[in-house]
């Protein structure tokens, strides 16, 4: 049983960043536009060299 | 003068020489709008921003500073074919926004310690039947606590606060019973653990709150919704005023930015956006909106005007009184007040369940603490079998019987045009019995429209309604939409107070007062209805007349009938002449009307019906139907209405037809038929669980097991709802 001792902290760690990466993306705004996240990901990549990329 | 758009009011600046605009867009539908929206305002130079928000319906743009007029990004967008305009959030609007995110992140952080107390409470249940030690036993109780104890604290922020406002106004909600089972549930897995016991609740009381979360998140995210995108609709109106910023000098700004004591410039034909009076000029003006009277008024020096009339005939100079949604006439503003407190006494179905619901389940566990006692248990078995009965009993399925259903019903409602103002409007119009409709821009549509056009030759038609493009005057206007004029005539010339004239092959043609053309000698030998006004056009020696009047909603007469055939009670209050209501009565079939009815006479009407024990849905749009809108037990009002009507009513609807009023009608009374059944779904839950809690052989596994099974069931019930809306009229 002296595995718990990875194991239990391992899990936990996971869980944790697993909460880190959800509440970093609440805060990164990516769940303020989830129908057009939808569509962005099919779409087309932008051709005209010039451009900025869009940053939020 | 000289007339440009300013629209700085909006701008904002964003960082090192960069300014942000947020547009409100109409007709973003895909991801092809989304393409075509950036790749247009991007190509623009020194715009290092465009993004579009397909969910709300709006553009962020971002650009140099001092490089770029933010009209030109509205006329960039027009040359794509979309009509947009910028969006000021609205502090409510804001405010749901921070609410909702809260949620979703309390929801997460439950989310996240119910799915690691689970993973460790599996091998306890797994090893109280196998071979666990005691001692790991203990182990993975006290990481059990560490998990949920604080993420508990965190996450359960809505429901305590929630909880500790009803306590301290001396009531109770729903919220209370739950705060009160999850504390407990933790307060004694905690006093287990110290005991080494072999039960502890820590995954049903953090499981408990993720599934509540769920149901809170979802209601929220509805409201937040709704406010978009009556946010987007509002903005989108446009509405801008002509101030004077110089003696000379006027500038098209927004009506935000306009402030008391400023002079606007009102022409003919444009609809007054504040409130103010009357400096300089001459007018008939439309008031029908704000008393739904359809006669013109005459405006001059000292007349004050509201937001919402229609200059007809003059220009008028008014001085600002108020900005935009203040001011109004006193008596309306007296009577709405007394009207809004009367309605916030309303109680919603799930506080009236948990008034019902608190006190049985606290007296059941203290029965069951007792009853072991006097059964000859010790003390702590007693207490800790209470608790159990309190873990199984909270209200879970209860917290999520009703928001489920609200969302579900509300998405329906969304599709067919109808927005919610207040999240209790569905219960309450799903009790309405008795409908009273005011006439004029409820049963009637807000513009004109020519009701004798297929008694004139389609050329003729034509001809009027491209020469009615060169009027300002609103008759006109409405001329040339119904005759779906495009181009307008070269060289017509109007007349102030006449109308047009033009000539055309040779031959001149002329529209506007029957003296005008000619026609007066027309006017008398045609019956025409006595409501509507009268335009004449001549062409060479032909004249005709034209009968231009607020024509009924295309969908009216089966809306009524539809209302009929549901047994529900329909009548007519307006505030307009009786004879212009005795034709809309007629037209429609209605029995039961009143003309020429006050404010005051309108809450009576519906006080005297509330008395006969009649639940009153009132439909109506002007700002004197404000008072009444509120007084009634549920309200509407179509968009093109009032500001402050909109406002006090509880449901929205959208578009020409009247028809979202019986698909609401009916998507509510379906939703409140599920949440009734819901409610009886959580307590027959109860019945069954309940005696296994007092018996005391309740474990964690089954606690877990009954709350995940009985929130599952009412979520399926819940998406019945979305079929409500496909019974249409």
């Amino acid at each position: 049983m002296e595995i718990l001792v990875f194991l239990v902290p391992l899990a936990l760690m996971l869980g944790g960043a697993g909460l880190v990466a959800f509440l970093w993306s609440l805060r990164s705004g990516q769940y303020d536009d989830l129908d057009g996240a939808a569509w962005r990901a099919i779409a087309d990549d932008d051709p005209p060299p010039q451009e900025v990329p869009a940053k939020r | 003068m000289q007339v440009t758009r300013d629209f700085s009011h909006y701008v904002r600046a964003a960082g090192a020489g960069i300014q942000h605009i947020d547009l409100a867009v109409e007709g973003v539908h895909c991801a092809g709008c989304m393409a075509k929206i950036e790749r247009g305002l991007q190509a623009i130079p020194d715009v290092t921003m465009a993004r579009v928000n397909l969910t709300d319906r709006r553009v962020a743009l971002e650009w140099k500073q001092g490089t770029l007029d933010p009209a030109r990004f509205i006329d960039r967008l027009e040359e794509l074919g979309y009509k947009a305009y910028p969006y000021e959030t609205e502090s409510a609007e804001a405010t749901e926004v921070a609410e909702s995110r809260f949620l979703l992140r309390c929801l997460g952080v439950a989310a996240f310690a119910t799915m690691n107390v689970m993973m460790l409470s599996i091998p306890v249940w797994s090893g109280n039947v196998s071979d666990m030690l005691p001692e790991q036993r203990d182990f993975f109780h006290w990481l059990s606590a560490l998990i949920a104890l604080p993420a508990a604290a965190y996450a359960g922020q809505p429901f305590f606060r929630s909880a500790w406002r009803a306590l301290s106004n001396k009531t109770t909600n729903m919220d209370v019973p739950i705060s009160i089972g999850v504390c407990l549930a933790l307060g004694m897995s905690v006093v287990e653990t110290v005991n080494h016991a072999e039960h502890a609740y820590f995954d049903a009381a953090i499981m408990l709150l993720t599934f509540l979360l769920v149901g809170r998140f979802l209601d929220q995210n509805m409201r937040r919704r709704t406010r978009a995108v009556a946010g987007n609709l509002a903005a989108l109106k446009a509405e801008t005023a002509a101030k004077f910023v110089g003696p000379d000098e006027i500038s098209q700004v927004p009506v935000v930015a306009i402030h008391p004591g400023d002079i606007v410039l009102l022409r003919p034909g444009e609809r007054c956006a504040v409130d103010g009076t009357v400096i300089e000029g001459r007018s008939e003006i439309d008031q029908s909106l704000i008393t739904g009277e359809t006669l013109y008024v005459m405006a001059e020096h000292g007349t004050p005007v509201y937001a919402g009339s229609m200059n007809i005939s003059g220009t008028l100079r008014v001085r600002v009184s108020a900005a935009s949604e203040a001011t109004l006439l006193a008596e309306i503003t007296r009577l709405l007040d007394n009207a809004l407190q009367a309605r916030s006494r309303y109680m919603r179905l799930a506080d009236r369940a948990s008034r019902l619901y608190a006190p049985v389940v606290h007296a059941t566990a203290l029965i069951t603490i007792l009853g072991w006692v006097i059964a000859g248990a010790n003390w702590h078995d007693a207490i800790v079998t209470g608790v159990a009965v309190l873990i199984i009993t909270c209200p879970c399925a209860l917290g999520l019987a009703i928001p489920t259903v609200q969302t579900v019903a509300s998405g329906a409602m969304f599709k067919a045009g109808v927005l919610l103002n207040s999240g209790d409007a569905i219960e309450r119009l799903a009790e309405a019995d008795h409908v009273i409709f005011d006439k004029t821009g409820t049963l009637t549509l807000p513009d004109l429209d020519v009701t004798n056009a297929a008694d004139i030759p389609a050329d003729v038609f034509d001809l009027a309604g491209r020469l009615a493009l060169s009027s300002h005057h609103p008759v006109a206007a409405a001329v040339a939409q119904a005759a779906g004029a495009k181009s307008p005539i070269v060289g017509a010339v109007e007349e102030a107070g006449q109308g047009v004239r033009a000539v055309v092959d040779g031959v001149e043609i002329r529209l506007g007062r029957p003296s005008f053309c000619g026609a007066e000698a027309l006017v008398g030998g045609v019956t025409l209805d006595p409501e509507a006004s009268v335009v004449a056009f001549s062409k060479g020696a032909d004249r005709f007349i034209l009968s231009v009047r607020q024509g009924l909603r295309p969908d009216a007469q089966a809306v009524i009938a539809a209302l009929k055939d549901r047994n529900i009670g329909i009548e007519i209050l307006s505030g307009d002449r009786e004879s212009a209501v005795i034709a809309a009565a007629h037209a429609l079939g209605v029995a039961e009307w009143r003309a020429g009815v006050t404010p005051a006479d309108k809450i009576a009407r519906i006080e005297e019906l509330k008395r006969r024990g009649a639940k009153v849905l009132m439909v109506g749009d002007g700002m004197n139907d404000a008072p009444s809108l509120a007084a009634a037990h549920v309200s509407m009002s179509p968009i093109s209405a009032a500001h402050l009507s909109q406002a006090t009513a509880d449901l929205v609807f959208l578009g020409r037809p009247l028809a979202p009023v019986i698909a609401a009608i009916d998507s509510a009374r379906k939703a409140l038929h599920l949440m009734r059944q819901n409610l009886w779904l959580a307590i027959g839950y109860n019945v069954l669980a309940v005696p296994v809690a007092i018996s005391g052989v309740v474990t964690p596994l089954i606690a877990a097991a009954a709350m995940s099974g009985s929130s599952i069931l009412v979520m399926l019930n819940s998406l019945r709802a979305r079929s409500a809306s496909r019974e249409f009229v």
